[in-house]
């Protein structure tokens, strides 16, 4: 025991006397947050537009104003020409044009449908896409207000309601996607370097020839880390949840169960990395390569599962990460216990005993 | 105390050992001499239980290397070729970190370090990492002995080491020994193999010759004869260039001269290499040292 604890405060100097450590453990999570938090965004804002308004009434001037006051669109200009559509898109700026057609208050009052069309530039297909669907929504809403009683027949209107994110705030998505990206690349990447670091330096051979016991050195390798990616979990909740407005609906005291059981499965795997990397450069790479794109990639972080080719949906299957990004949306955004996400849970503590018994069993006792 | 039984050890096609035979008396001070490449760390490594041999056997006190590498582990002491330490803990977190991974404490077995500690103990606060090459070596002695082992090997300590270092270490493998502790330590140095009870002489994985350095030297059958003039270069290749030599070396400031047969005489030497025009010239009959029968070994 004296051994071990002995063995954990060595650690704690490496980690604190290096300065490269504590930048990639404190300042790269709070960076990468913040850069996902700007970058990754699937809602528009200041989109510009144009209006080819043929009718020039009281209701299209109506439908102008909810538009241009939502704060999605900004009026480039308004076309009194439909060639000019075409050399207003090549133009670049202009993402979306709309127009009315003639008479189009009245044919709306009279008939009840009008017709208005919207077209998009579609390079973007995103913001296109994004566009259409905020004006289409937009419209129907000021239709509706205007005439609450109208009902025609055969006429279906959806009502679409973004569940556990109204508003459909992409801060809710990738906050838990930079979680599991950032504790599975600290936590893995940091033991593996941490042990490799010590084959290099020729202190591995000392450590094997002492009394230490295997246990005892994975133990005194993993325990630092985990406090430490127990640390950062935490300050990406808050920051998540003070910078970027991500609520924890569910038990926070779940949350952190379940986060320290991703990181107790990322270091393990860090240490299975090391058994198998020779330097610090092969664990890095390792870890870089074989965890950190697929984690982006493959765990539903940013494209969803669903939409991949079949192939590569199996292969999420063995993404811890996946499974990680599911539990924390489930708790944070849908606010449910543990009955929803049992499965899950199950799979991450498998994958860690898993990875414990093997590295248990691969660490070498001797150089070879 | 060492007892190594015909190991042989192989790393994909090189033969690092090839049947090595050994055997170090309790409290002996034994030196394993031979250049880089040798074999010294792979002997060592499979001593100190971190590699399997392929085949043989070698015990340490009665242990099997392979069999009880949990109970050796416990009473050697061994200080690797590079001085493993941890650059960026303090001397004193060293010391203090490796006696309680040995389950004991600096206070404990202070008497068998304090004379080397002492001398870097003014650095205590020091990160290792900013030790002078003959400190760190003092260091990792010290953290090699912090559990009072009965056995201490270490593999090319001097290495990299200045002069005086050298020296000092030496003498505190001395006083070691007086402590009763049996010592076995690797070397390149040639000039290192006087300071040792008995040396093996080991090359291409096979020992050469096991035996006292006196005796190493006193039954080398061969005459010596060492040569010095103002122009070096020169000098080495005219000897070589003579008709009766059969192997001429640089040895610092002197070249080293054996005639076919040992029939060359020095004044026979002396007038071939004033005929050619050299300057300063000294050639004298020496008795052979570690290095000769080294060398004269190699060549067969």
């Amino acid at each position: 025991m004296k051994q071990l604890r002995s063995f954990i405060k060595k650690e704690f100097f490496h980690i604190f006397r290096d300065a490269r450590t504590m930048l990639i453990l404190f300042g790269i999570p709070v960076v990468q947050l913040l850069v996902f938090g700007t970058v990754i965004k699937s809602e528009i804002k200041d989109v510009h537009i144009a209006i080819y308004d043929q009718s020039k009434d009281e209701t299209t001037q109506e439908i102008t104003n909810k538009l241009l006051s939502s704060g999605y669109f900004l009026l480039d200009e308004n076309l009194d020409n439909l060639d000019d559509i075409d050399a207003i898109f090549r133009k670049g700026k202009v993402r979306e044009v709309i127009v009315f057609e003639n008479n189009f208050g009245q044919t709306l009052g009279k008939e009840g449908i009008a017709k208005m069309q919207l077209i998009a530039d579609a390079s973007d297909p995103n913001i296109a896409k994004l566009a259409i669907s905020y004006t289409t929504a937009i419209v129907n809403d000021y239709i509706r207000k205007l005439y609450p009683e109208m009902q025609l027949p055969m006429q279906i209107t959806p009502e679409v309601r973004m569940y556990f994110n109204e508003e459909m705030k992409s801060a809710y998505m990738f906050v838990p996607g930079v979680m599991a990206l950032i504790l599975m690349l600290i936590s893995a990447m940091m033991t593996s370097i941490s042990i490799t670091r010590e084959k290099e330096l020729g202190t591995m051979e000392i450590l094997l020839v002492s009394p230490l016991r295997p246990v005892q050195i994975i133990v005194g390798k993993v325990l630092p880390y985990l406090l430490l990616s127990i640390a950062n979990a935490f300050i990406i909740v808050l920051i998540g949840h003070f910078v970027f407005g991500v609520p924890v609906s569910g038990s926070f005291i779940l949350l952190m169960l379940e986060t320290i059981l991703f990181i107790m499965m990322a270091l393990c795997l860090g240490i299975l990395i090391s058994t198998a990397a020779k330097n610090q450069m092969a664990a890095m790479f390792i870890s870089m390569i074989g965890l950190m794109l697929p984690t982006i990639l493959l765990s539903g972080f940013i494209f969803p599962i669903e939409n991949m080719p079949v192939v590569l949906q199996y292969f999420s299957h063995i993404m811890p990460a996946r499974y990680f990004i599911t539990i924390v949306r489930t708790i944070m955004l849908k606010g449910t216990g543990i009955f929803f996400i049992w499965k899950e849970t199950a799979v991450l503590i498998g994958m860690t005993l898993f990875f414990i018994a093997v590295s248990v069993k691969k660490f070498k006792i001797r150089l070879e | 105390m060492i007892e190594i039984n015909n190991i042989t050890k192989s790393y994909k096609e090189t033969m690092a050992l090839s049947g090595i035979n050994l055997h170090v008396n309790e409290g002996e001070l034994f030196g394993l001499i031979g250049p880089d490449g040798a074999g010294k760390s792979t002997l060592i490594r499979i001593l100190m239980t971190l590699l399997l041999p392929d085949s043989g056997e070698a015990k340490l006190d009665n242990l099997d290397v392979v069999e009880n590498y949990k109970k050796i582990r416990k009473m050697v002491g061994y200080m690797p070729g590079r001085f493993s330490l941890y650059q960026d803990l303090s001397v004193e977190e060293n010391l203090n970190f490796f006696a309680t991974v040995f389950g004991t404490t600096v206070q404990e077995n202070y008497d068998l370090i304090r004379d080397i500690f002492y001398q870097i103990e003014p650095f205590k606060s020091r990160r290792a990492g900013k030790l002078s090459g003959g400190m760190k070596q003092k260091l990792a002695l010290s953290c090699a002995l912090i559990h009072k082992p009965k056995i201490l090997v270490l593999d090319e300590p001097t290495t990299g080491v200045d002069a005086v270092s050298r020296k000092e270490f030496w003498e505190m493998l001395k006083n070691l020994q007086q402590k009763g502790i049996t010592i076995l330590v690797s070397t390149p140095y040639m000039d290192e193999a006087d300071l040792c009870d008995r040396v093996a002489l080991i090359q291409n994985g096979q020992i050469l010759d096991v035996d006292s350095p006196k005796q190493i030297t006193e039954k080398f059958p061969r005459k010596i004869i060492q040569v010095g003039a103002r122009n070096m270069y020169q000098l080495i290749n005219d000897l070589r260039a003579y008709d009766k030599a059969e192997a001429v070396y640089a040895f610092g400031q002197y070249a080293h001269f054996t005639g076919l047969n040992d029939e060359v005489e020095t004044n026979e030497l002396d007038n071939y290499l004033q005929n050619l025009g050299h300057e300063k010239i000294l050639v004298e009959e020496i008795p052979a040292g570690i290095e000769d029968v080294f060398m004269n070994l190699m060549e067969q």
